[in-house]
C-alpha cells in the first residue's frame, strides 16, 4: 500500500493513521491515556474525539508515563502514554526506565517527523527507538499507516506477556496522516511466543521439593511477581503448607497481607532487623518472584551464608545473575508453584524456626516509636502510622523515593496487592504525584493518597494543575523535613555530616495548591496530623496537607550499601525513637 | 573465555544494533560478528563471539532471548561444530619476491586472487588458528602486509543438528551439549602447517 495524503476515505474501512491508533487502542480497551500534544502527534491528537478515549492532559510528558505507570500498577493493565517528537519524547525517557526497571506493562506512543526527512535534523527529531533501545522491551518505528494497527497491538502483547515492561511505537507524521485499509482483526498480533528457555522441568520441581522438605529454617522471599502473576493463594499455601515465614521486597509489599501470622515484614537495606536476621540464618531461600537486588542481599558474599537457594523466577536472565541458587524453576511464579505444591505434604502446628524468628521480633516491639509518649515533635513514622490507621489500611499509596518512601513501607501496613505504587528499581524522584493520579484514573471508586517529600514533591509539582483541570480527587500528603532527607541521611552516616546541598528551600505548599484551587493544610504535631487527615478523606476532591516532621531523624535500621545483611546501623540508644512498628 | 553463540534473528531493521547495544549493556566485548541471511526467508544468521567469564553464556544468552527480534540462540561453545573465517590479506611483493609467496599460499592452501606489480591478495579460509597462522609466517619472512580484512568467524554445527533439529530439541542447554570428539579436533586443525 502506498502512502497517501488522500483525506477523504475512500472506503468505510479505510482510515487514516491516525484513526488507526485510536481504533486500535479502542479495540483492545484502552479507554484512558494520559498525554501532551505538540506537532509532530497532532494528527493523531486531531481524530481522538471520534474514540471513547479519555485524554488526560498533563504538565510534563514525564508525568504522562509515571501516570500511565501508576495506573499499570493499581489496576493490572496496560498503561497508556502518549507525546510527540523530539522534546516531547525526550521527556519520557526517565519515565520509561523507571517502568522497564519495575517490569511495569507501558505503551507509549510518539509522533515523529514525516519519514522523508528522517535522519536530517529536522525541527524536534531525535532518534526515540534509539535512545529508548535499552530500557524499552521493544520498540518499533513506523512509517506507513497500515503498520500502525499491527504494531500497536504487537506492542501491547509485548508489553503484557513474560516479565511485563514498556513498549514505545514511535509513528511518523505522514504515517498518522497516510490511509490504509484497517480491520481490526486482521492486525492481530502473532501469538504469544513463550521464551524457549522456559521449562518446567520435573527435575527441578523434584529437587525444589526435596530441600524444601529438608529444610529446618527456611524463607520465603516474596517479590514483586506474586503480584504480576497473581500468585497470592499459591504463595500462602506454600507458606502456610510448611510453616514457612515470609519476607518481602519493597515492590513485593501487599502480595501477601501484612496481618498474615507468618509474614516477617520487608527486607533489605532498610528491613526490620529480624527480618533480615531471619534470612542469614535460614537454611533454605526460596525466591518467588524477585531479583535479588543489591537493595535487598547487601554484600554477596555474606548473603545467607548457610542456605540453598530455590529461585523461581519468569525472567531466565535473573537466574544466578547476582546470587548463585541451587534449583531454578523459570516460569510463571502461579504455574510452578502449582507444579510444585502438590509435592509437598503438609505439617502440622508452628515450627520451632517460625518461634525462633517470631521471638526476635519481641525486643524492638516494646521499644517501638508508637509506643512512646507524645512529645510534641511530629515524626515521619507517626504520620505514616496514623495514615495507616485513618484510612483503616485500605488506601492505594504512591509513594516518591527516599527517606517518606522506606517509612511508609515500614509503618503503612498494607493487605492487598496493588495498593502500593512505588519505584523500586530505579528510584526516581518526582514519581508519586503523577503515579497517584494515574492510580486514581485507573482505580476511580479507591481512596488514593500521595506521600512525597518536600524535594521530591517539586519535581513534578507541576502536575497540581492537571489534578485541578482533570478534578482528580486524590489526597496528597507531603512529609516536608527542609531536607534531601535520604542524601542528608547519608551525609550524616557516611560523610561526616557534610551537609553539602542538601537543605532545600521549598514553597509554600499550602499557599501552592491554593493557587491550583485545590485547599490544604499545614500540620506541626501529631494531633494536628490526623485532624487533617479526616478532613481531607471527608472533603469531596484533591487535598493537600503539609507535615513539617523532625528535620533531622534517619530511617533504621539501615545497611550500609556493600556491608553485610546483618550488620545493621540501628537507631543509637540514648536517642529514645525506635525504628519498628509492630501494632496492629 | 571466549563464548560463541549462533543466533536465529529477523531480517528487519535495527537488529543488529539491538543486539551489539546488549553486548555493550552488558560490558561484554564482541570479538567477532557475522551476519547473512539463512536458510530461512527473512531470517538473518548470526554468528557472534565474545568474550567473557566462562559463567556468563547462560545470561548472555537468556537475555538474547529477552530480544523480541531475536528467535533462536544457540551456544555452541562445547558441541561439535564446523568453525571457519576467512581473511583477505594484500602484501607487498615485486615480481621478484612473489614466488615464496605463492609457496606459502600453496602450503596454507590458501589461493592468490590478484596481482598487480606492487602487491599481491591471499584468500584463506580455515579456522582462527590458520589464518593467524599464515599471518605470523609472513610477517616473519619480512613480506610487508599492506591489509587485512577478515569475517570473523562463522560456525556450524556438526551432523543432524539444523535449526529446525534445535527447534524440536528447544535448543540444548551447555551442559546438553555433545563434548567434542578428540579426533575431530585433530581433523579440524591438520590442515594447519605447522
Amino acid at each position: 500500500m502506498s502512502q497517501t495524503n488522500d483525506d477523504t476515505p475512500t472506503h468505510t474501512t479505510r482510515l487514516t493513521g491516525s484513526e488507526i491508533i485510536w481504533a486500535t487502542l479502542e479495540g483492545e480497551g484502552v479507554r484512558e491515556v494520559f498525554g501532551y500534544p505538540g506537532g509532530a502527534i497532532l494528527p493523531a491528537y486531531d481524530a481522538l474525539r471520534k474514540f471513547p478515549i479519555r485524554h488526560i492532559l498533563v504538565r510534563h510528558e514525564q508525568g504522562a508515563v509515571h501516570m500511565a505507570d501508576g495506573y499499570a500498577r493499581a489496576s493490572g493493565r496496560v498503561g497508556v502514554a502518549i507525546a510527540t517528537s523530539g522534546p516531547g519524547a525526550t521527556n519520557m525517557v526517565t519515565g520509561i526506565a523507571t517502568a522497564m526497571l519495575d517490569s511495569i506493562p507501558l505503551l507509549c506512543i510518539t509522533g515523529q517527523v514525516p519519514s522523508k526527512v528522517l535522519g536530517s535534523d529536522a525541527f524536534q527529531e531525535v532518534d526515540i527507538t534509539g535512545i529508548t533501545l535499552p530500557i524499552t522491551k521493544h520498540n518499533y518505528m513506523i512509517t506507513r499507516a497500515e503498520d500502525v494497527g499491527p504494531a500497536i497491538r504487537e506492542a501491547l502483547r509485548i508489553a503484557q506477556s513474560g516479565r511485563p515492561g514498556p513498549v514505545l511505537v514511535d509513528i511518523t507524521k505522514d504515517a498518522q496522516q497516510g490511509t490504509a485499509a484497517y480491520d481490526f482483526a486482521s492486525s492481530a498480533p502473532a501469538a504469544y511466543r513463550p521464551h524457549p528457555m522456559l521449562r518446567a522441568e520435573s527435575a527441578s520441581i523434584l529437587a525444589a521439593a526435596e530441600l524444601i522438605r529438608a529444610a529446618k529454617r527456611p524463607v520465603i522471599l516474596a517479590g514483586h511477581g506474586i503480584i504480576q502473576s497473581d500468585a497470592r493463594e499459591q504463595v500462602l499455601a506454600l507458606a502456610e503448607r510448611l510453616q514457612i515465614p515470609l519476607a518481602t521486597t519493597l515492590l513485593g509489599l501487599g502480595g501477601i497481607p501484612a496481618s498474615h501470622p507468618l509474614q516477617l515484614g520487608m527486607m533489605g537495606m532498610h528491613g526490620e532487623a529480624w527480618v533480615n536476621h531471619a534470612i542469614q540464618q535460614s537454611d533454605l531461600l526460596i525466591a518467588c518472584g524477585m531479583r535479588f537486588d543489591d537493595r535487598v542481599t547487601g554484600s554477596l558474599s555474606t548473603y545467607a551464608p548457610n542456605a540453598k537457594k530455590i529461585h523461581i523466577e519468569i525472567d531466565p536472565a535473573e537466574i544466578n545473575k547476582n546470587v548463585k541458587v541451587d534449583v531454578a524453576l523459570i516460569g510463571d511464579l502461579a504455574e510452578m508453584l502449582e507444579v510444585l505444591l502438590p509435592h509437598l505434604a503438609p505439617i502440622g502446628g508452628e515450627s520451632a524456626w517460625v518461634r525462633e524468628v517470631n521471638a526476635m521480633k519481641g525486643e524492638c516491639a516494646v521499644r517501638d516509636i508508637q509506643n512512646l509518649p507524645d512529645t510534641g515533635h511530629l515524626y515521619a513514622a507517626h504520620v505514616m502510622h496514623d495514615l495507616w490507621h485513618t484510612t483503616g489500611g485500605k488506601a492505594i499509596v504512591a509513594t516518591d523515593v527516599g527517606q517518606h518512601q522506606m517509612w511508609e513501607a515500614q509503618y503503612y501496613k498494607h493487605e492487598e496487592p496493588r495498593s502500593l505504587i512505588t519505584s523500586g528499581g530505579l528510584g526516581t524522584m518526582g514519581f508519586a504525584l503523577p503515579a497517584g493520579i494515574g492510580a486514581k484514573v485507573a482505580c476511580p471508586d479507591k481512596e488514593v493518597w500521595v506521600i512525597a517529600g518536600d524535594g521530591g514533591f517539586q519535581m513534578t509539582a507541576c502536575e497540581l494543575s492537571t489534578i485541578a483541570q482533570e478534578n482528580i480527587d486524590i489526597n496528597i500528603a507531603i512529609v516536608n523535613n527542609g531536607y534531601l532527607g535520604m542524601v542528608r541521611q547519608w551525609q550524616e552516616f557516611f560523610y561526616d555530616k557534610n551537609y553539602e546541598s542538601s537543605p532545600i528551600l521549598s514553597p509554600d505548599f499550602v499557599k501552592l495548591a491554593e493557587a491550583h484551587g485545590i485547599p490544604g493544610a499545614t500540620v506541626r504535631t501529631r494531633a494536628e496530623g490526623v485532624a487533617a487527615m479526616r478532613a481531607a478523606r471527608e472533603r469531596k476532591g484533591p487535598f493537600l496537607i503539609n507535615f513539617l516532621v523532625e528535620k533531622e531523624d534517619s530511617v533504621y535500621p539501615m545497611i550500609p550499601a556493600g556491608s553485610a545483611l546483618h550488620e545493621m546501623i540501628r537507631r543509637p540508644g540514648k536517642n529514645p525513637l525506635i525504628e519498628t512498628a509492630q501494632d496492629m | 573465555m571466549l563464548h560463541t553463540f549462533v543466533a536465529l534473528v529477523e531480517d528487519k531493521p535495527g537488529v543488529l544494533t539491538r543486539v551489539a547495544s546488549l553486548f555493550r549493556r552488558l560490558n561484554v566485548n564482541i570479538v567477532s560478528l557475522t551476519v547473512g541471511r539463512s536458510e530461512k526467508p527473512g531470517v538473518s544468521r548470526m554468528t557472534i563471539v565474545s568474550e567473557a567469564s566462562p559463567t556468563a553464556g547462560h545470561r548472555i544468552m537468556a537475555s538474547l532471548y529477552k530480544l523480541e527480534n531475536v528467535l533462536q540462540v544457540d551456544d555452541v561453545g562445547q558441541a561439535a561444530c564446523v568453525i571457519r573465517e576467512l581473511a583477505l590479506i594484500k602484501v607487498a611483493a615485486t615480481p621478484k619476491t612473489r614466488s615464496h609467496i605463492f609457496e606459502l599460499a600453496e602450503v596454507f592452501r590458501a589461493r592468490i586472487v590478484d596481482l598487480a606489480p606492487e602487491s599481491l591478495m591471499i584468500e584463506i579460509t580455515g579456522v582462527e588458528s590458520k589464518i593467524e597462522g599464515l599471518l605470523q609466517v609472513l610477517n616473519e619472512s619480512e613480506d610487508r602486509i599492506l591489509e587485512v580484512s577478515r569475517t570473523g568467524r562463522m560456525v556450524m554445527r556438526r551432523g543432524q543438528h539444523t535449526s529446525r533439529v534445535l527447534d524440536a530439541m528447544r535448543v540444548p542447554g551447555p551442559e546438553e551439549a555433545e563434548e567434542i570428539p578428540e579426533e575431530e579436533i585433530a581433523e579440524e586443525e591438520a590442515d594447519l602447517p605447522q
